[in-house]
């Protein structure tokens, strides 16, 4: 009997607020982990507001204002899934976009191929969402962890290592981070061997004895994917306990500012890493980018968060433009081989299989000022660490 | 034999920081019975204090001042905690106060993130204490070495303040009798609040502690709560000893699992925890459970009866509602609503064997997650049509539950959610490593109904029929005789033994059940979402269950219902906003404190004592 009150009151609930939808602005449905992972979600919606200043301060797109609608999903699928339907049928958002973890992004991937929303998955790394698990509706903004890890096992290649040990978080990114590397440092250099894998779980590591453990495989080479906490730990263990000494490590995401400004003077010294060199550049468009965003946010620095946030509007923008409109049919139309200009200048959303052709930072790790930052960097494009087109057309389902 | 010692010295200085959280955590629930689940976020205070001190107080004694500090200003926050939340509730029924601190730990989440903001913080490194010492060869961190020699003190100064002082001889009174230290004239509320001062100072110093190992963030709180419980069970609740002993054994052979099977890191400590309690169902040193042996704490229980022609045509009316609602609504309305009746169906499915069966569960996701992957699997390997895969799914399930119940029903009270616990966290940790078939972490996706089935409105009719229907069937059986012996054996398990009935078989029958029809709600999750992941079998899945039979009112037939309800709508509002975990918190301890005995309950009450219930009509 009481539940006949409360269901009432629950479907009273349901039905208050079916907003009105304002004609002026065009709207886009923006899902992430803001609380769960604030120190990744942050950034990136600063270089979001960063990118809609600029937009909207240049006369919108198509006349009208460009809008994100940003949601919390708690870090859960089923719980973005909703959202998104809320998003797209009540809050008249024209396409959606979002999310860190790579879970979060494939469920809302899966479920925008059932209903025909458009989705511009932002920073998950997960190959699948393009790959195995791609769809006509999924896009991908970031460089995926394939291509990351090639990078990386290019440069591996190139020293006379040839025992590796390797360390990665227990979960799939950590499994799919370290299969790439081997996968192609063992085409590149048939001769290594892996001496030890160590799988920490996820923010929970237990530094000391993986660190042992390691120390232990005698490696000639470490190639690292722990990051923030975990990366924390074991830097610290690794270092206190000489692991790294004479030794070559290879790091995924460790030269990104998320992960190594925490570790301030005791960042690693002479790891190769992947990351976001911002306070090095002197000119063009990644400059302007750094200056346009401490001018917007004087008290804080570029995180490549800010960077990914910042391209995924410009992006949308771009797509929106090139379209003319903002109906599906057409946005999707517009995807294709869609150009446009960023801080790391012109990528193209491949019409193969819906990959941006962002690219990543790598140079080596040293102190400055007491401060971990990266030299000797460079820009790599993504595409030739890319499997070949028809690999990735075997491994797509048929659009 | 030089990297074994070298393994062994990490283990134990790991043991530190666990052992000082958890001794705490036993020493609360031994004294005061409640399950803290905030204790995490008190070791997580810990640490941003003793950080936030470090970086004022230099020096040798700047260092271990801050630590000696931030225990007592965490203990003196607990105390905060204690006085404004739980005092309120100490009479509610049994385990509701665990609501009431989840609450808090959304609060701290929040005000952690606001004063010390979102980024991560390296913890300083102990001064004087920074470099290496070589033991047999191998490198062993000197802090590791100080940590491993200030534990024992620890543990002494603990055992002498039990065993020796006046206070410690109340506080063991307390946990073994505490009516009768009650009826001897010891006060007892400034007993609880000593325990709890001292109990979340040492979760405090435990943060404070293990700062030049690691620093502080923001998800530390939830990621040593779980090896925190372990510990605490292991070793048998109550006891310091035992917590110690157990953090010991978890860290060190956590650190051999590292060495010698790498994979293990997930799921080592719970196959330890399963172990232990099969073989001593009471942990290591802990005694057999007296509360809630007999008979339940708190106000009895009244009898139930079915619900009588306005409650039956009241619950017709809605049903009637809830049909003509995508006649009216938009889709999303009607995603919400599925949404939300998958989540109570969930919820009521754990109430029949809380509420009923007097068996809490702490890991009932893994029965929801668990059938919502015997459809997506089944789905994904051998193209089953959707409706035979969906059939499968509280079959998956009510068999999963058979298995791990069997296990499970030789425990009773805490030591039974515990198995329960650990059993849910080894099927999680199957799934999760378990890649090339359930896709690990990025799960199994494209698991979308039938043709028929694939619209809103249709899916939401689908959902409306079994979800509701699963719903009501668990109520009719509560009410048959299977539902009365099942709460004979909750109320007195001896005299139901008496009389005839097989007691451990109803209860397993009863699990066995539950766990379908929570089966049944994965199914219907995982075909509405067209996607499944790990965290749906998570422990904070099972949680989320626990705390609304809780919110609803755990004595009542509809509590899970309601709870679910109510905290579903709250969370699709309150998500909106920036701060929505701090409102989220205070709403659910104002809530606790405003009616200790669940919504339902309270009402029930508010309406007798307002005369507008009948206490015939107030029985359902």
């Amino acid at each position: 009997m009481k539940q006949v009150k409360t269901l009432l009151a629950a479907a009273a609930l349901a039905v208050i607020g079916s907003s009105v939808h304002a004609a002026d602005t065009i709207k886009i449905g923006e899902i992430n982990h803001y609380k769960r992972l604030a120190a990744f979600a942050e950034p990136y919606k600063k270089g979001i507001e960063l990118a809609l200043s600029e937009i909207n301060g240049s006369g919108g797109v198509l006349g009208k204002e460009l809008e994100f609608i940003f949601r919390d999903d708690q870090g859960k699928p089923g719980e973005a899934v909703k959202i998104a339907e809320e998003l797209m049928t009540r809050d008249g958002a024209v396409m959606l976009t979002g999310t860190i973890l790579s879970n979060v992004g494939l469920a809302i991937s899966s479920f925008a191929a059932e209903k025909g929303y458009i989705y511009l998955a932002a920073e998950p790394l997960a190959d699948a969402l393009v790959w195995k698990s791609g769809n006509p509706y999924t896009f991908r903004l970031r460089a995926s962890t394939y291509v990351q890890a090639a990078m990386l096992a290019e440069e591996a290649a190139k020293t006379d290592a040839i025992r590796y040990a390797t360390i990665a978080p227990n979960y799939a990114y950590g499994t799919a981070a370290v299969e790439a590397f081997k996968v192609n440092l063992k085409k590149l250099k048939p001769e290594v061997e892996f001496v030890t894998e160590q799988w920490p779980a996820l923010f929970k590591i237990d530094a000391g004895s993986e660190v042992q453990a390691i120390e232990s495989a005698k490696p000639d080479a470490i190639y690292n994917v722990t990051f923030g906490p975990d990366l924390a730990k074991f830097v610290r263990e690794g270092t206190t306990r000489g692991v790294f000494e004479g030794r070559k490590v290879y790091g995924l995401l460790t030269g990104e500012p998320e992960y190594l400004e925490p570790l301030k003077d005791e960042a690693p010294e002479g790891w190769f890493v992947t990351g976001y060199p911002w306070y090095s550049f002197t000119s063009g468009p990644e400059k302007e980018f750094v200056d346009a965003y401490i001018a917007e946010f004087p008290d804080e620095t570029p995180k490549i968060g800010s960077l990914v946030g910042y391209m995924t509007a410009k992006s949308i923008a771009a797509l929106i433009d090139k379209a003319g409109s903002t109906e599906t049919a057409a946005l999707l139309d517009a995807f294709k081989d869609l150009k446009v200009e960023t801080p790391m200048g012109e990528i193209t959303y491949r019409s193969l299989d819906h990959q941006s052709t962002m690219g990543a930072y790598v140079g080596t790790t040293t102190l400055k000022d007491g401060k971990g930052v990266m030299v000797d960097w460079s820009y790599k494009d993504p595409a030739p660490y890319m499997p070949s087109d028809d690999e990735i057309k075997a491994m797509r389902p048929a659009d | 034999m030089g990297l074994f010692v070298a393994q062994l010295l990490t283990g134990l200085a790991n043991a530190a920081a666990l052992f000082l959280v958890a001794s705490g955590l036993s020493l609360i629930f031994g004294v005061t019975r409640i399950v803290n689940f905030a204790h995490g976020s008190l070791y997580m205070l810990g640490a941003y204090v003793g950080l936030t001190l470090m970086n004022h107080l230099p020096g040798h004694f700047g260092f271990w001042g801050s630590i000696v500090l931030s225990g007592l200003i965490v203990g003196l926050i607990g105390v905060a905690i204690e006085i404004c939340v739980l005092r309120p509730v100490y009479r509610a029924p049994e385990l509701f106060q665990l609501v009431a601190t989840f609450g808090v730990i959304l609060v701290i989440q929040d005000l952690a993130l606001m004063i010390w903001g979102a980024e991560d913080q390296l913890g300083p490194r102990a001064p004087g204490l920074k470099s290496i010492v070589r033991i047999l060869g191998e490198p062993v961190p000197q802090y590791d070495l100080a940590l491993i020699a200030i534990t024992p003190f620890i543990l002494f100064g603990l055992w002498w303040f039990i065993t020796k002082t006046r206070t410690g001889i109340l506080v063991r009174a307390a946990t073994q009798d505490r009516e009768m230290v009650g009826a001897l004239g010891v006060n007892q509320s400034w007993l609880f609040t000593g325990v709890f001062f001292l109990g979340s100072a040492l979760a405090g110093l435990g943060g404070a502690i293990q700062l030049p190992k690691g620093g502080a963030d923001l998800l530390m709180d939830l990621n040593i709560i779980s090896s925190v419980f372990v510990v605490v069970v292991v070793g048998g609740m109550g006891s310091i000893p035992g917590a110690f002993i157990a953090a010991v054994l978890i860290s060190v052979l956590n650190v051999f699992g590292v060495a010698y099977l790498p994979q293990s890191t997930l799921v080592l400590m719970y196959v330890v925890m399963a172990v232990v309690l099969m073989v001593k169902p009471y942990g290591l040193l802990g005694r057999e459970e007296k509360a809630g042996e007999h008979g339940q704490v708190g106000e009895i229980e009244r009898p139930i009866r079915p619900a009588g022609t306005v409650g039956r045509s009241l619950v017709g009316l809605l049903l009637v509602a809830l049909f003509c609602v995508p006649l009216f609504a938009s889709t999303f309305t009607q995603v919400l609503i599925t949404d939300i009746v998958i989540f109570c169906l969930f919820a009521a499915s754990l109430q029949f064997i809380l509420s009923s069966g007097g068996l809490v569960s702490f890991g009932h996701a893994v029965f929801f997650g668990g059938g919502a992957y015997v459809s997506a699997l089944l789905v994904t390997y051998s193209d089953t049509p959707m409706e035979v895969a969906f059939l499968l799914a509280p079959l998956g399930a009510g068999l999963l539950a058979l298995g791990i119940g069997w296990f499970c029903i030789r425990l009773s009270g805490v030591y039974f959610a515990m198995l329960t616990l650990a059993f849910s966290q080894l099927v999680w940790s199957l799934v999760f490593q378990w890649g090339s078939v359930t896709g690990g972490d990025d799960g199994l996706v494209n698991i979308w109904p039938s043709e028929w089935l694939s619209g809103t409105t249709a899916y939401y009719y689908f959902t409306l029929a079994l979800g509701t229907g699963g719903i009501l069937v668990l109520r009719h059986i509560i009410h048959s005789p299977f539902g009365y012996t099942l709460r004979a054996t909750r109320d007195s398990a001896r005299q139901a033994e008496a009389t005839g009935i097989d007691v451990k078989r109803v209860q397993w029958m009863a699990f066995a059940f539950a766990g379908a029809m929570a089966g049944l709600a994965g199914g219907l999750f995982v075909f509405s979402k067209g996607s499944i992941f790990p965290n749906e079998l998570e422990i904070a899945k099972s949680f989320d269950a626990l705390i609304v039979v809780f919110l609803g009112g755990v004595k009542t037939l509809s509590g899970g219902v309601v709870g679910g309800v109510f905290m579903e709508s709250v969370k699709d509002w309150l998500t909106r906003l920036e701060y929505w975990r701090l409102i989220l918190g205070l709403l659910i301890i104002a809530v606790v404190i405003i009616a200790p005995d669940g919504i339902v309950g309270s009402l029930r009450k508010l309406g007798e004592k307002t005369g507008l219930l009948k206490e015939q009509e107030s029985m359902q």
